[in-house]
C-alpha cells in the first residue's frame, strides 16, 4: 500500500559562498522521498552534507535550488516568517545535546513550540502533562533542566518535539551526548513513536541507531549514494 | 497577527524569569537607573521647594498689588552740612495716593500706610514696634487675619480714636498674664487701647528673605488709624543722631501706598503710568516701585531654568544607566545564543524574539524606575526632616522619571533585541 509522501524533495541544491569568492556545493541535487510512518536514518561522514540535508529537512535553511514540499506545501521559497510557522507546526526536533531553555521547568519547556504558535497555553496544560508522562516526567513538572540527568533532559525533548503534533520528528543525533544504557532507552521511545505511526528522519553516525530505521540514506559528496532498507514498514 | 495580550504577560514572565537568573547582575544593572530615577525626581522636588518660599512671599504681597515705597534720597542730592537742623522732605505724599486713584484707570482700591518705628509700653514692658497708620482696608489688601475683635473701622477713622489692633506676637511679649483686649498700649506718651489681634500671615523665614532689617522684631505691629497717626504723631520724625549734634528730622507723609488693581491684566499697564505720575510731582528719586506679578515672573523663571539644569544632571545619569543596561542585554544577547536557536527552531519568528529580549530590558528598566521613584521619593522626605529645607515632590516628577526609565528601556533595547532576532538560527544552535 503506497502511503502519502510527507517529505518530497526533488533535486536539492546548496551553495556556500566562504569568504566571498569560494563556492562550495554542499548539496548537488539530492533527491529524497519520506512517507507517512516511515523510519528513515540519514548517515554520512563528516562533509557528505549530511548537516546541510538536516538544516533543510528542518526548514532551518532554504535551498539555493531544487524543491522540497513539506506536507504537500513547497517550503523551499518561503519567507523567514512562514518558515517558522512551518518548523512551529509540522515539525519537531530532537537535538544531540537536548537543548531545552534553562530558564524554564520542564512543563513549560514541552509548552515552548505552543507559545509560538499563539495557544492557549492554560487550554493545552493537560496535553502537556500527557506528554510528560508518556515519557516518565510527570513527577518533575517543575524541575529544572539542571535538576535533570542527561536521558531525562533528552526526554523532555522528546515530548516537546510531540507537543505540536508535527508531521515528522527530526531527531540529530539523538544519543550522541548520552551513554549506551540511556541512548537505548531514548531510541526504544523512539521506537515506540514511530510504532505509534510517527514519521521520524534521525541523523548519526552511527551504525547500531541506524539499524532500528526502516531505511538508512548513505550521502555522500552532496548527493544520497545508496539507500539501505533495513527492514519493510511494518505498520 | 498581532501579540496576545496573554502572550505578552507570559513573555513578561518569561523576561521576570531570565532576570532572576542572574540576580546580581539584573541589580547592578538596575542600579543604574535607579540612581537616575531617584535623582530625578530628588533634585527636582528640592528645585521645586526652593522655589516655592520665595513665590509664596510674593503672592502674600499679592498679585493684582502695586507697591509703592517711600525711600530716603541718595546722600549726594543733599547739600553738604546743609541738613544739619533742617528737616528732610521726602517721600510719598497723601495728594499721591488720591492722583493714582483718581488718575490711573483699573485702581480698584489704595491703601496708603505710615509707619513708625516706636517704642511700646505696657507696664513693665517696654518693646520696639511698628507703628502703622492705616485705613480699616488694610486687613483686606495686605492679607492679615483678625483673630480676636476687630480691625480699627471707618468710625475710628472719622473720630481719630485712639484705638489699635495688633499682632498675635506683641500681644502674648506685651501681655502675657492678660486679656488685651481689655488693656491699651502707651506709645510716645499717648494710650491706644486694644480692640483686635490680627495675625500675620508671612512667615519668619519670608519676612528676612524680604529684606527686613536684622535684629528687629518681625511681627511686633500696632495697627492705628490713619487719621489718628497724623494728629497724634504728625508727619515730621525727629531721631537722634549719633555722630554730631542733637537731632535730624524727617519730613515724609506716607511710607507705603499699596494700589490694588481691578485684574492682573491692568496691573501691567498701570506700572509706567504710575511711575510717569510720580516723576511729575517728585524731583528727586525717593520712591520705588514693586510689582509682586513681576517678580512672581522673574521667580518662575529662575525656577525654570534652574529645572531644566537640575533635570539634565538628572537626565545624563538616567542615560548612563540606559548604556549600562544595552550593555549587559548585548552581553546577555551572547551569552544566550544558543537559546535564541531554539526558539528559532521551534517557531518562534524573528520578531517574537526581539519582543523577548525588548520585553526583557523593559522590564530591568522598569523595575528601576519602580525602585527608583521609591527611593526617590523618600530622599527628599528624608532631606527636609534632617534639614529645614522644604521638598516638593511632584506628580509630574514622578512620571516623568517613571516615564523616561520605561522610554531608555525601549531605546538601549531595541538594538540588543535586534541583534537577537538577525542571528542565524543554525549558527545559533551550533554556538557553544
Amino acid at each position: 500500500m503506497e502511503r502519502k509522501a510527507i517529505i518530497q524533495i526533488e533535486g536539492i541544491e546548496k551553495k556556500y559562498v566562504l569568504g566571498g569568492e569560494i563556492e562550495v556545493l554542499a548539496l548537488r541535487g539530492a533527491d529524497v522521498t519520506i512517507r507517512e510512518g516511515e523510519y528513515v536514518a540519514i548517515m554520512g561522514p563528516s562533509g557528505s552534507g549530511k548537516s546541510t540535508m538536516l538544516n533543510i529537512l528542518g526548514c532551518l535553511d532554504r535551498p539555493t535550488a531544487g524543491r522540497y514540499y513539506l506536507g504537500g506545501d513547497d517550503v523551499s521559497k518561503m519567507p523567514d516568517d512562514e518558515l517558522s510557522e512551518v518548523r512551529g507546526k509540522r515539525i519537531g526536533f530532537i537535538f544531540q545535546s537536548y537543548n531545552l531553555i534553562a530558564q524554564l521547568t520542564v512543563i513549560e519547556n514541552i509548552q515552548v513550540p505552543l507559545f509560538y504558535q499563539g495557544k492557549d497555553l492554560a487550554e493545552t496544560y493537560d496535553r502537556c502533562v500527557e506528554l510528560a508522562s508518556l515519557v516518565g516526567l510527570s513527577e518533575r513538572l517543575e524541575h529544572r533542566p539542571n535538576q535533570l540527568s542527561g536521558g531525562q533532559q533528552q526526554r523532555v525533548a522528546i515530548a516537546r518535539s510531540l507537543v505540536n503534533d508535527p508531521l515528522m520528528i527530526l531527531a540529530d543525533e539523538p544519543t550522541g551526548n548520552l551513554d549506551s544504557a540511556t541512548g537505548l532507552e531514548v531510541l526504544d521511545m523512539i521506537d515506540r513513536l514511530n510504532a505509534d505511526g510517527k514519521t521520524i528522519v534521525l541523523v548519526t553516525h552511527d551504525d547500531y541507531v541506524a539499524e532500528r530505521a526502516h531505511r538508512v540514506l548513505h550521502m555522500k559528496d552532496g548527493l544520497i549514494d545508496r539507500e539501505v532498507v533495513n527492514r519493510p514498514e511494518t505498520n | 497577527m498581532a501579540m496576545r495580550a496573554s502572550q505578552l504577560v507570559s513573555t513578561i514572565k518569561l523576561g521576570i524569569k531570565s532576570l532572576l537568573l542572574h540576580k546580581l547582575r539584573s541589580g547592578l544593572t538596575m542600579l543604574g537607573i535607579i540612581f537616575g530615577v531617584c535623582s530625578v525626581i530628588a533634585m527636582l522636588a528640592i528645585g521645586e521647594g526652593a522655589s516655592y518660599e520665595a513665590q509664596e512671599a510674593i503672592k502674600n504681597l499679592g498679585s493684582n498689588n502695586i507697591i509703592i515705597r517711600s525711600l530716603k534720597p541718595p546722600e549726594d542730592t543733599k547739600e553738604a552740612g546743609g541738613t544739619r537742623g533742617r528737616e528732610l522732605n521726602y517721600g510719598l505724599t497723601y495728594d499721591d495716593g488720591a492722583r493714582i486713584y483718581s488718575t490711573i484707570p483699573g485702581v480698584h482700591r489704595v491703601l496708603p500706610m505710615r509707619i513708625i518705628r516706636e517704642n511700646v509700653r505696657f507696664n513693665e514692658n517696654y518693646l520696639p514696634c511698628q507703628i502703622i497708620g492705616t485705613t480699616p482696608i488694610y486687613p483686606e489688601i495686605a492679607g492679615v487675619d483678625v483673630v480676636r475683635g476687630r480691625f480699627i473701622c471707618d468710625t475710628d477713622e472719622l473720630h481719630q480714636q485712639n484705638v489699635c489692633a495688633i499682632t498675635t506676637g506683641l500681644a502674648n511679649r506685651l501681655f502675657p498674664y492678660q486679656d488685651p483686649l481689655t488693656q491699651a498700649v502707651k506709645v510716645d506718651g499717648v494710650y491706644y487701647r486694644v480692640v483686635g489681634l490680627v495675625q500675620e500671615q508671612s512667615t519668619t523665614d519670608q519676612r528676612s528673605q524680604a529684606g527686613e532689617m536684622e535684629g528687629e522684631p518681625l511681627d511686633n505691629n500696632i495697627y492705628i488709624p490713619m487719621s489718628t497717626s497724623r494728629s497724634r504723631i504728625g508727619e515730621l520724625i525727629l531721631k537722634r543722631v549719633t555722630s554730631g549734634f542733637g537731632v535730624e528730622a524727617e519730613r515724609v507723609e506716607l511710607h507705603q501706598i499699596t494700589v490694588q488693581m481691578k485684574d492682573t491684566e491692568a496691573v501691567e499697564i498701570a506700572d509706567a503710568q504710575i511711575k510717569t505720575l510720580l516723576n511729575r510731582f517728585h524731583d528727586q528719586n525717593d520712591y520705588e516701585i514693586i510689582v509682586p506679578l513681576q517678580l512672581l515672573r522673574q521667580a518662575e523663571q529662575t525656577k525654570r531654568i534652574f529645572n531644566i539644569v537640575l533635570g539634565s544632571i538628572a537626565a545624563i545619569s538616567l542615560l548612563v544607566g540606559g548604556i549600562g543596561i544595552m550593555n549587559i542585554m548585548l552581553a546577555t544577547v551572547t551569552e544566550r545564543t544558543r537559546e535564541i536557536g531554539v526558539r528559532r527552531a521551534l517557531g518562534a519568528k524573528k520578531r517574537d524574539i526581539t519582543t523577548q529580549f525588548l520585553v526583557e530590558t523593559v522590564v530591568l528598566s522598569i523595575g528601576g524606575g519602580l525602585v527608583g521613584v521609591l527611593v526617590g521619593v523618600a530622599t527628599p522626605f528624608i532631606v527636609s526632616n534632617l534639614t529645614d529645607m522644604i521638598t516638593i515632590v511632584t506628580f509630574w516628577s514622578v512620571f516623568l522619571a517613571f516615564g523616561i526609565s520605561g522610554a531608555i528601556g525601549i531605546a538601549f533595547g531595541i538594538y540588543p533585541a535586534s541583534a537577537a532576532a538577525k542571528l542565524d538560527p543554525i549558527e545559533a544552535l551550533r554556538h557553544e
